[in-house]
């Protein structure tokens, strides 16, 4: 098995092809997105492929030290330039075949005009430990 | 109260309830929930007999776990049904639990997880845990395993190379979590040599063992990868070594080569060898020979040229190297290393970059970035 980092992006990512953003569908069509997303989520605990998933805040801080004896420094949000990560899923899937044909599924969520977004989704896989026998 | 001894004892429970006539999935629950209780209760008071007291706890947790009107009856008739008591060991079954749990209808990772839990007797946490997964996710994962075999006869013995796959793959699944997975492959793999006289399944448990051997050796205290070249071979546990090369011999002179006694042999020459430079690497070319023509693996022809690039310079194994796929996993390591040895330090460290930004795991990709800076340095 092997796990992958799905991830969605505010923005940074390409454009979707379904490009309307989420305040202009209607409440229903919102609804019918979560709804999507959750059952999406709970098809693959009951593969057995599920490990986890979060939505994240727009809103972020860049931080760094800033020398000794002084407080971090901190900056940004940076909305208008940066690339902001909405959310992710943690997947454990047999094969990168399978990593992609999900990824593919979670990017035909339903959005405006109830039709499939087709949002780009990044997918990252893990680093893992190393396999026993290497030699 | 050990443990692992207790877990030895499943497989043959298992297989008992099924043979009186309990479906697979609902027997293996049973089972479970007697080994739990067995856990609780024998540190105060230990059974004269434990597999006899496992039978009878697992077969009347399973009665009460039907109990449906329809499955009252059903009960009613398995009661009648039920042997007496004696004996109720029998390799043929344990090794038909193997058999289902390897099954070619579950995918690899299913095969895993039911043959930790079926044969291995661990519980759904600790298997999660392992696998650094919710526990939910791997109760999903079993569950959907034990319906995909459901309906496969428990009579039919299978394949032993796909038993032996599923054991090879819960052995490189390595060391993290709480369950030492690489030490439980080895304990199933014993089992089956038991249970299965094969020159193959002999080759599985020598290289287990020769590999486990070097374990201590291939880390340093902060958990890097240590490569073979420069590991403290003084660590290297000799008793395990010891045993895996004499299961080896024995399988060798049976005459039945495979793919698992062919690495078993040289991970044998490497465990042999005082140091790195004084390894028999034209032997180990040899062996790389066998293994290439039995399996036409393109993992073992790269494995094959670090070797002749050992037996004959870099050059040679840089030859070694032509018309494999750059896209192989650690072909870009490889081809650094062959360069390195060539003499070409500066395509090497380029190459080990490379490599680094390609490796799949963490140990893996340190090592290498650190190949590059010692080059750069």
């Amino acid at each position: 098995m092997a796990k992958y980092l799905l991830l969605k992006h505010y923005r940074g990512a390409p454009a979707p092809v379904n490009d309307v953003p989420m305040d202009r569908w209607t409440p229903e069509e919102v609804d019918a997105h979560m709804a999507y997303m959750r059952d999406f989520a709970a098809r693959l605990e009951g593969t057995g492929e599920f490990v986890d998933g979060q939505a994240l805040s727009p809103e972020g801080t860049f931080v760094r030290y800033d020398g000794e004896g002084r407080p971090p420094v901190t900056d940004g949000p940076f909305a208008e330039t940066k690339d902001l990560v909405a959310g992710w899923m943690v997947i454990d899937v047999d094969s990168y075949e399978r990593a992609v044909e999900l990824a593919g599924e979670l990017s035909a969520a339903p959005g405006a005009g109830g039709r499939p977004i087709h949002e780009w989704l990044e997918l990252r896989p893990f680093l893992t430990e190393p396999p026993t026998v290497t030699e | 109260m050990d443990e692992t001894l207790v877990r030895t004892l499943i497989p043959a429970v298992l297989t008992v309830l099924v043979r009186r006539g309990a479906d697979f999935a609902a027997a293996e629950d049973a089972v479970q929930e007697a080994l739990a209780e067995a856990l609780r209760t024998w540190p105060g008071q230990p059974p004269r007999d434990p597999k006899g007291w496992l039978v009878t706890v697992a077969w009347r947790r399973f009665l009460d776990a039907t109990r449906s009107e329809t499955s009252r009856r059903r009960r009613e008739e398995l009661l009648d049904a039920e042997p007496g008591p004696g004996a109720v060991s029998s390799t043929d079954d344990t090794l038909r639990l193997y058999f289902l749990c390897a099954h070619p209808s579950l995918s690899p990772s299913s095969a895993v997880a039911l043959t930790l839990r079926a044969v291995g007797g661990l519980t759904t946490r600790q298997i999660a845990q392992a696998h650094l997964v919710p526990e939910a996710t791997m109760a999903q994962r079993i569950s959907r395993a034990k319906r995909t075999v459901a309906g496969v006869r428990f009579t039919e013995p299978g394949d032993v190379a796909t038993v032996l796959h599923v054991l090879y793959l819960v052995f490189n699944e390595g060391y993290s979590g709480d369950v030492d997975l690489a030490a439980e492959a080895i304990r199933l793999t014993r089992e089956l040599a038991r249970a299965v006289d094969h020159p193959e399944v002999a080759g599985l448990l020598a290289l287990e063992l020769l590999h486990h051997a070097r374990r201590a050796a291939r880390t340093d205290a902060h958990g890097a990868l240590v490569p073979l070249a420069e590991q403290d071979r003084s660590r290297w546990d000799t008793a395990l070594v010891t045993e895996g090369v004499a299961i080896l011999q024995g399988a060798l002179a049976r005459d039945r080569l495979g793919p698992f006694q062919a690495q078993a042999a040289i991970a044998a020459l490497h465990a042999d060898a005082p140091s790195a430079a004084e390894t028999d690497w034209v032997q180990v070319v040899e062996w790389y020979d066998e293994l290439v023509e039995l399996t036409g693996s393109p993992v073992a022809r790269l494995n094959r040229a670090v070797a002749v690039g050992e037996a004959d310079g870099g050059p040679a194994g840089l030859a070694a190297l032509a018309g494999l796929d750059p896209g192989l996993p650690r072909y870009v390591a490889v081809c650094a290393h062959l360069h390195e040895k060539a003499g070409d330090l500066a395509t090497a460290a380029a190459l080990y970059a490379e490599a680094a930004r390609r490796a799949t795991s963490t140990a893996e990709r340190d090592h290498l970035v650190k190949q590059a800076a010692r080059l750069n340095g």
